[in-house]
């Protein structure tokens, strides 16, 4: 079934693939706690999803389709070069659509698209920890989590709030999982943390270089962390994107020139391609196409 | 206003990729360097590439020098990336460095022992000018030669251990941790700390033990010992029932004597600290033996007061490839999170002014 001669089906080792499911199991089993496992080397460099590839790696049939997204993105170079790793190590179909795909691997973002029962989302990790800027051993956050001693991070979001007078955490905001565990939700935004909540599709994220897995099963309750007297919120850029019109999704600020000019373009290339496909048009939309 | 939609990744990845292969072949007028000519000239470099790359291999290693141009951190990633997926048919009993073929042996402790001082191929004594002969290409003179002593060194701390100076090295049955198989936990056994170390970078562990040296965690080390030559490895399959030699490999060992002033539960004496690397590579070992030494101040009693004594800081950041990924990664875009940190810092640039106004 490989494509690449040498290498096993979604080139990790049977053996390899086995030990990862095993972790996955016990972190669905315990919602949002990090559970320990013998990360491989792969053959991409740490930080470019090594753990996001090898849960993707552990979970992949035949029969799967893939879609892969790096800040929103089908096509950015990094995207990119992991769809390819698997359209080369298991052969398996790839998509950009949001809707056709069975396994999403995503960086920093979650789909604007409500995803479904039988679709999977692996989060590319790069500190499972949501402790770590508080606490950097990890002996002592690991005790920390198991007596559910959380206080230092609600000092810490109480001091932002005397300084700042809000919460100043934009992304990586921590969530509770299922009441019990304190999670990273990975570098998403802020604005995608209420999809967490609830997700009939079954969230797992990998961190190859720090070697932990942990997951949320569908439809677990995930909070961010707030007050009652300083709710959580999320922000975006307070425009409608340039292109689909969208007023509710997630934006990239684009420089366009050295006066200051900017455009605001959906950061989920899907979501922004099939509103426009609809007819939906913005600001800036090429005037050829906005005539079809 | 014009905006083109960043398209297009996968064709220029493909050319990133073919003017990287241009690049790294360079003047095509000039020889093509051969891994052979890498692995018998260029020996120091294959040899860091397989301690950091966790694989004694020098074609492959010389392979990697190749491909990495010379990037050595480089080259030890791809040696690891295709280690990992290298099936384990056995693991190898305890090497056995007193029966050593040893081409170098040194001990800064005693003017002679038995055995005597070996000097070996050693850059030690040379003087540090530019060879200009080395330009030219031509043939060294045929090293002197003398009749080899087949009979095995003892180890320097053996001596001292008959008087009951140094610490004792109880042999141990038990099974080593793997760290290429299971992540690191804390507190880590020593055996585990000893492998992080043997893979971990050169500069990191010279940096830290050389900052021991300074009064960070100082432990008063003695080169106990530095030996090198070819160690056999035997493997006993369990169908066999004995042990098989399955070949040699170069190694580098150092046993740092340390004093250690003694505890409420251990006499005065000398304590060890251990470093052992593929290939020749004396650096590498002597500054594990340093951080080795430094790494067990807990379990001797001694104030952790210095960066090379916490354990968890050592462990987690001696490994090259994870720093180089993790470093190097903040290339990825970041758009979406730099995004969310506009609008914050926007929103708390505005609530400053208001208040300044008022």
């Amino acid at each position: 079934m490989s494509t690449v001669e040498g290498y096993n089906f979604a080139y990790l080792d049977e053996q390899t693939k086995r030990m990862i499911r095993r972790a996955l199991l016990k972190a669905v089993a315990i919602p949002g706690h990090q559970i320990p496992f013998g990360s491989r080397e792969m053959p991409l460099p740490y930080g470019w999803g090594t753990g996001g590839i090898q849960v993707t790696a552990a979970i992949l049939g035949p029969e799967d389709t893939l879609k892969v997204i790096d800040q929103g993105a089908d096509d950015t170079t990094n995207a990119v070069s992991i769809r390819r790793f698997f359209a080369r190590t298991a052969g398996v179909a790839t998509t950009t659509d949001t809707e056709a795909a069975t396994v999403i691997q995503t960086r920093h973002r979650i789909p604007e698209k409500k995803l479904r029962e039988d679709q999977i989302i692996v989060y590319q990790v790069p500190q499972p920890e949501p402790l770590s800027r508080l606490e950097p051993s990890r002996a002592e956050t690991r005790r920390m989590h198991a007596l559910a001693e959380y206080g230092l991070m609600h000092v810490k979001l109480y001091e932002d709030i005397t300084r700042f007078g809000h919460i100043a955490i934009s992304y990586d905001y921590p969530v509770m999982v299922n009441g019990r565990h304190l999670m990273a939700p990975s570098p998403i935004p802020a604005f995608d943390n209420p999809k967490m909540d609830m997700m009939p599709a079954l969230q797992l994220f990998g961190a190859g270089r720090e070697k932990r897995i942990y997951a949320i099963p569908p439809y677990t309750s995930v909070k961010s962390l707030d007050f009652d007297d300083h709710p959580f919120r999320t922000t975006r850029a307070p425009h409608a994107c340039g292109l689909c019109g969208a007023d509710d999704s997630y934006l990239d600020e684009v420089v366009t020139d050295d006066k200051g000019g900017r455009l605001y373009v959906c950061s989920d290339t899907d979501h922004c391609e099939t509103r426009r496909a609809a007819g939906h048009t913005g600001s800036e939309t090429p005037v050829a196409e906005a005539a079809q | 206003m014009a905006y083109v939609a960043v398209k297009g990744g996968e064709k220029a990845i493909d050319a990133a990729h073919a003017w990287l292969a241009s690049d790294r072949r360079g003047d095509p007028a000039i020889a093509e360097v051969s891994t052979a000519q890498i692995a018998s000239q260029l020996g120091r470099a294959v040899d860091r590439v397989m301690a950091e790359g966790s694989l004694y291999d020098r074609d492959l290693a010389a392979l990697a020098i190749k491909q990495a141009q010379g990037d050595l951190i480089e080259a030890a990633f791809l040696l690891r990336a295709y280690r990992t997926t290298l099936p384990r048919f056995a693991y190898s009993l305890p090497l056995d460095t007193a029966a050593m073929q040893i081409r170098r042996r040194i001990s800064a402790v005693f003017k002679d022992l038995p055995g005597g001082q070996v000097l070996g191929p050693t850059y030690d004594y040379t003087h540090r000018l530019l060879d200009f002969a080395l330009l030219a290409e031509g043939q060294p003179p045929a090293p002197p030669t003398a009749p080899s002593d087949a009979a095995p060194l003892r180890r320097v701390n053996d001596f001292l251990g008959h008087e009951g100076l140094i610490e004792p090295d109880a042999p141990s049955d038990a099974t080593p941790g793997d760290l290429t198989r299971e992540p690191l936990t804390f507190p880590a056994s020593r055996e585990v700390r000893l492998q992080a170390l043997a893979r971990g970078d050169e500069g990191f562990l010279l940096a830290l033990g050389y900052s021991t040296q300074r009064g960070y965690g100082g432990s008063h080390p003695f080169a106990g010992e530095i030996r090198v030559g070819e160690a056999r490895v035997e493997i006993e399959p369990p169908e066999l029932g004995f042990a098989i030699d399955i070949g040699d490999i170069t190694l580098t060992e150092c046993q740092m004597v340390n004093q250690f002033k003694g505890s409420r539960t251990a006499p005065p004496q000398f304590t060890r600290g251990y470093g052992l690397t593929f290939g020749h590579a004396e650096r590498k070992a002597m500054g594990m033996a340093l951080v080795d030494r430094a790494m067990r101040a807990e379990e001797l009693g001694e104030d952790l007061t210095a960066p090379a004594q916490n354990v968890e800081f050592v462990l987690y950041h001696s490994d090259n490839i994870e720093g180089t990924g993790f470093v190097e990664h903040l290339k990825l875009p970041h758009y979406v999170d730099f995004q969310s940190e506009l609008e914050t810092i926007r929103r708390m640039r505005a609530d400053a002014m208001k208040d300044a106004a008022e």
